[in-house]
């Protein structure tokens, strides 16, 4: 069976105990998104906080409703980004895309991503792509929109 | 318990795609013809026949092939207006039921006897498929109509106790399904026909669901228009159907037009043919009219009354076997009385792609999401759903695997 490849128990406990879920104040910005093929959906807050100049993740709380790959990456991407500085959150979101793009064959860069390694398996499913970037694609939206605020 | 007169076994033989294997080589388990079924070798042959003996275009040339073509085309419009107790000028091909549902609804916005206008109303229900709902939305924000629906009740039937005042004077068409895409509820058309009727209304039913699996014949129907796809019913993807009763199709201006559908074309205006080719504009689908016409025949040779009781076999089968699992709720009816095939159901803390996930790994074919029909979701409570589907070639081995997969995704989730 190839189930374990995908559900690694990674992604399962995150599932079963998300970080940093539930929606904070304060935030600088707020979105919606939903995956219009299943309905699952994500309300997700950004708050960014200026260090020096450079614009760092304070904090990104979130509520959704869905599936286990879609709850457990957004559990893994707000671990992964709180505390850093955007550009290399941008990184880090850039290089989960990838490995989600990779069919299966992405050798993800684990001192980058971490746990989000753990979908690696998940790539070679596309219908469930989308489920894994859900929260990933409200994260950069919501941040784009807390910089253009900022600016 | 009705009585079964379906040779299973040699109709799975006529359908090349349930010998293959899927996922960890195991054979396919398909439960998901309620999205599309799998063509038997009949509709196969037909369509390629068509290419390769009479492939030419219909209703223009004066050579044989043209005339051969135009034959098969013709000829799969009384195949199947006979299939529904129709007259064949009464059927219209589409390309699918969604495109059926959206001409009629131009139809009623555009100039003509049928326009609907501010301050008419369209009554729709809560447990539409999308394709019978946004373009009576839509519809109703060009002329400014007022958009109504019938709620469902908590078991997922449609609740008619306010018929008789939610069909106004001023409704002009009530749309609404023939068999649920989700529960399967076979709401009562005939009668909210009747009522719709009373009070001057016009009557579209949304068949794609009803038309594959139970005999309908429109008259005892009693609807205005009728609609279905042929990819749901073993035929071809690209045509689908618009019944419609003659003078109301005599009384519609064009959808979409262009060449086939017109009578006189000057540079400053045309006129069009009557109905059917009215509203079948540029070179019809030859080979996929060929495909549902063999579709149609390969159906009334299994008899449309088994067709229909194999399928309550299974369902009721079905249903007893989830009912049986601790932490699964199914969507609509529990019993068999006015439900067609479709049984979706709810698995406690298991998500349905997490669900369906794991019955690919079994083999087992689902569909997961909210099915097209996310209005009735909200209004059952769920955000989404898994749900399994019955054809003519499954067997009731196949709806235990469906059983035994569950209670895997529950072990495997860790909630069962």
């Amino acid at each position: 069976m190839q189930l374990e490849s995908m559900y690694q128990d990674i992604i399962l406990d995150h599932y079963r105990n998300p970080h940093h879920k539930g929606l904070r104040d304060p935030f600088d910005a707020e979105v919606h998104h939903v995956n219009p093929v299943c309905g699952d959906e994500v309300t997700l807050r950004v708050s960014l906080k200026d260090v020096n100049g450079e614009p760092v993740v304070e904090d990104v709380s979130y509520d959704s409703l869905g599936c286990s790959i879609s709850q457990a990456s957004a559990s893994v991407m707000s671990d992964l980004v709180i505390g850093k500085p955007v550009a290399e959150a941008m990184t880090i979101s850039q290089a989960f895309l990838e490995l989600m793009q990779s069919k299966g064959a992405g050798r993800p860069d684990e001192g980058l991503l971490e746990d989000a390694v753990a979908f690696a398996g998940v790539s070679k499913y596309p219908a469930r792509i989308k489920c894994a970037l859900l929260g990933w694609m409200a994260w950069k939206d919501a941040t784009a929109q807390a910089m253009e605020v900022a600016q | 318990m009705t009585s079964v007169h379906l040779d299973v076994a040699s109709v799975r033989a006529d359908f090349p795609a349930l010998a293959r294997t899927v996922r960890n080589d195991k054979p396919l388990v398909y439960l998901d013809s309620g999205a599309t079924s799998q063509k038997p070798v009949q509709v196969l042959d037909a369509v390629r026949s068509a290419y390769e003996q009479h492939n030419a275009a219909a209703h223009r040339g004066t050579h044989l092939l043209g005339e051969e073509a135009t034959d098969l085309y013709e000829g799969a419009r009384t195949t199947v207006a006979s299939f529904l107790a129709a007259r064949p000028d009464e059927v219209v091909f589409t390309k699918n039921a969604t495109e059926a549902v959206n001409l009629v609804a131009y139809a009623l916005s555009a100039p003509g006897p049928l326009q609907v206008r501010a301050g008419d109303e369209v009554l729709i229900t809560e447990m539409e498929h999308h394709a019978n709902l946004v373009p009576w939305q839509q519809l109703c924000e060009r002329t400014g109509a007022t958009l109504r629906w019938l709620e469902v009740t908590p078991e997922g039937r449609l609740d008619t106790d306010d018929l008789d005042t939610m069909i106004t004077g001023r409704t002009r068409i009530v749309a609404v399904t023939h068999q649920s895409n989700v529960t399967g509820t076979i709401p009562p058309v005939t009668e909210i026909a009747r009522v719709a009727h009373e009070k001057g209304a016009l009557v579209l039913a949304d068949g794609a669901q009803s038309v594959p699996h139970q005999p309908v014949d429109v008259t005892a129907l009693g609807v205005d228009f009728l609609v279905f796809s042929a990819h749901k019913m073993l035929g071809p993807y690209g045509i689908g159907v618009l019944f419609g009763r003659a003078e109301l199709l005599e009384a519609m201006p064009p959808f979409l037009t262009g060449g086939s559908m017109i009578e006189v074309v000057r540079m400053e205006g045309s006129t069009f043919l009557p109905p059917p080719q009215r509203f079948e504009p540029g070179v019809p689908a030859i080979a996929e009219a060929a495909g549902l016409a063999a579709a149609v025949d390969y159906l009334t040779a299994l008899g449309m009354d088994n067709v229909a009781a194999h399928e309550e076999s299974l369902t009721a089968h079905a249903l007893d076997a989830l009912r049986e699992i601790d932490g699964v709720r199914i969507l609509g009816p529990d019993t068999t009385k006015d439900r067609g095939g479709a049984v979706a159901f709810e698995v406690d803390g298991v998500h349905p792609h997490d669900v369906g996930q794991v019955l690919d790994e079994l083999g087992i074919a689902v569909r997961t999401g909210h099915h097209c029909a996310w209005p009735l979701h909200r209004a059952l409570g769920v955000q989404a759903s898994t749900r399994a589907s019955f054809y003519v070639y499954n067997t009731h081995d196949e709806v235990d695997a469906l059983a035994d997969g569950i209670r895997y995704a529950q072990r495997f989730f860790g909630t069962g």
